[in-house]
């Protein structure tokens, strides 16, 4: 079943660290429980995004790949 | 000229409520040298004109822009002609790259892992737009080895991109020996020369050169301003178009009171680095000697003695966060930092610690203490005083 996003982040044209920032930013306003689709194409941001939520605890729940885009969703879990 | 004894040193003396201020924190900003400032008010109080105006007015404004790029060509052996001003060495390092990019015919570029952020930024816009992007390791002190570079050049290498010491552990580059490499194959070297320019040697020819960023305040100049060296056959794009100003590369009226400011800047560290690298040199082994027998499970980052920067001293310390460690220091009145100012407000680990290997615990406890015109030896011993009893205190009250 595909996973639907409670906030969707816009973050195609930024670079390291912007896309990190803004996604810790949303994840913020957001409740617990709830689902972010942030998407990047900074090269960067898979590994960036990766390592963020290995030290935040949020979680992974995809990565999406479609060209030079990425399309990520994460939940909040605290 | 004598050595200032106003204002700058005082400044960072006594701040806020009487609290005696340390500020080693030179390479995230350093305050601008007095006799810089004098020679820059003349440029803001009027008198003078646009470089570009045909009256006197701006005759006069254009032969001092004229000075100032062979006073910051001077600094690294340069031709003046090849100066480019920008408002900062972000906006060289993109011109370098991004610039040089638009007019390549290849698809490749060679930058170390331990670039600043502006440069790594630069290669992943590039990235983005089909190149391909090499990233050269370190090893464990931070050195870029110059075999690797000479191995990941390709027929379609269009650049390569080495810093000349790194900012957040200071370790000097071997310049020479990747010049040389880059040099066989014909491939342009650029080099961010951002805390290197004016505290080690910086010939451009001698180094094999070809693009050279440099910051005007790193220099003790005004903050907003930068500047690119481009070696003459280097044909670059522009990153502002506009009204033609400085070569074409970057459009927009000169900001004349930063551009002398720089000018002058660059003088004096040609005239007095050799004397301010050596005080530098001492107070910095002081403060690693002091605080390495005083901190257990303190080790260095980056590499010692002439391999690094003079006015710089880095460390990782076990078992503490660096941002608990920097707030304790504050209320001490000692300013310092952990290396990055981008990391710092993302919280990700610094990737140039990463690059050369430390283990987890040490990536948070990261400390950067960089010295500068004014550090006295009793800025350095408050530090060696302060700093046993903050991490002690921290390590008791971690969980």
């Amino acid at each position: 079943m595909r996973i639907v996003a409670d906030h969707k982040l816009d973050c195609l044209g930024l670079f390291c660290p912007m896309p990190v920032l803004k996604t810790r930013d949303a994840m913020k306003q957001m409740a617990i429980g709830q689902v972010l689709e942030m998407t990047s194409d900074d090269p960067a941001s898979e590994a960036d995004m990766t390592s963020w939520v290995a030290r935040t605890g949020h979680e992974l729940l995809e990565i999406e790949r479609d060209g030079a885009a990425y399309r990520f969703l994460l939940r909040k879990t605290r | 000229m004598a050595r200032p004894t106003v204002s700058s040193s005082e400044r960072l003396a006594r701040t806020g409520a009487g609290v005696t201020r340390v500020y080693l924190d030179y390479a995230a900003f350093s305050p601008v040298d007095p006799r810089v400032v004098a020679l820059m008010r003349p440029f803001l109080e009027g008198g003078v004109g646009n470089p570009s105006a045909l009256h006197s007015l701006g005759l006069e404004a254009r032969a001092s822009l004229e000075g100032a790029r062979a006073k910051v060509a001077r600094l690294v052996g340069a031709t003046a002609a090849g100066v480019v001003f920008t408002a900062s060495a972000t906006e060289a390092n993109n011109l370098a790259i991004r610039g040089l990019a638009e007019r390549a015919s290849g698809r490749h570029v060679v930058a170390s892992a331990v670039e600043h952020i502006s440069v790594l930024n630069a290669c992943r816009h590039l990235a983005k737009r089909g190149w391909e992007i090499a990233y050269v390791p370190v090893d464990a002190e931070g050195r870029v080895d110059p075999d690797a570079v000479a191995r990941a050049l390709r027929d379609d290498t269009a650049l390569v991109s080495v810093m000349a010491a790194n900012g957040e552990i200071g370790t000097v580059q071997p310049l020479r020996e990747i010049g040389r490499a880059t040099r066989a194959r014909g491939v342009p070297l650029h080099v961010d020369a951002v805390g290197a320019a004016g505290r080690i040697p910086l010939a451009v020819d001698d180094l094999g050169i070809d693009l050279l960023t440099l910051s005007s305040n790193d220099l003790y100049g005004p903050p907003g301003a930068g500047a690119l060296w481009v070696r003459a056959d280097v044909k670059l794009g522009p990153v502002v178009v506009g009204g033609g100003q400085e070569g074409g590369y970057r459009a927009g009226t000169e900001n004349l009171p930063a551009i002398v400011g720089i000018g002058v800047a660059a003088d004096l560290a040609r005239v007095e680095g050799a004397a301010e690298v050596a005080r530098l040199a001492t107070q910095r082994d002081r403060l690693f000697e002091g605080v390495l027998a005083r901190v257990p499970r303190a080790r260095i980052t980056g590499a010692r003695g002439a391999a690094r920067l003079p006015h710089h001293a880095s460390l990782v310390v076990g078992g503490v966060k660096a941002d608990g460690v920097l707030l304790e220091l504050d209320l001490r009145g000692v300013a310092a930092s952990s290396g990055s100012a981008c990391n710092m407000a993302s919280g990700e680990p610094s990737h140039v610690l990463r690059a050369i290997g430390c283990a987890r615990d040490e990536l948070e406890g990261s400390l950067c203490f960089t010295l500068g015109r004014w550090t006295t030896a009793a800025e350095v011993d408050a530090v060696v005083e302060a700093l046993p009893a903050v991490i002690e205190r921290l390590r008791r009250l971690a969980p």
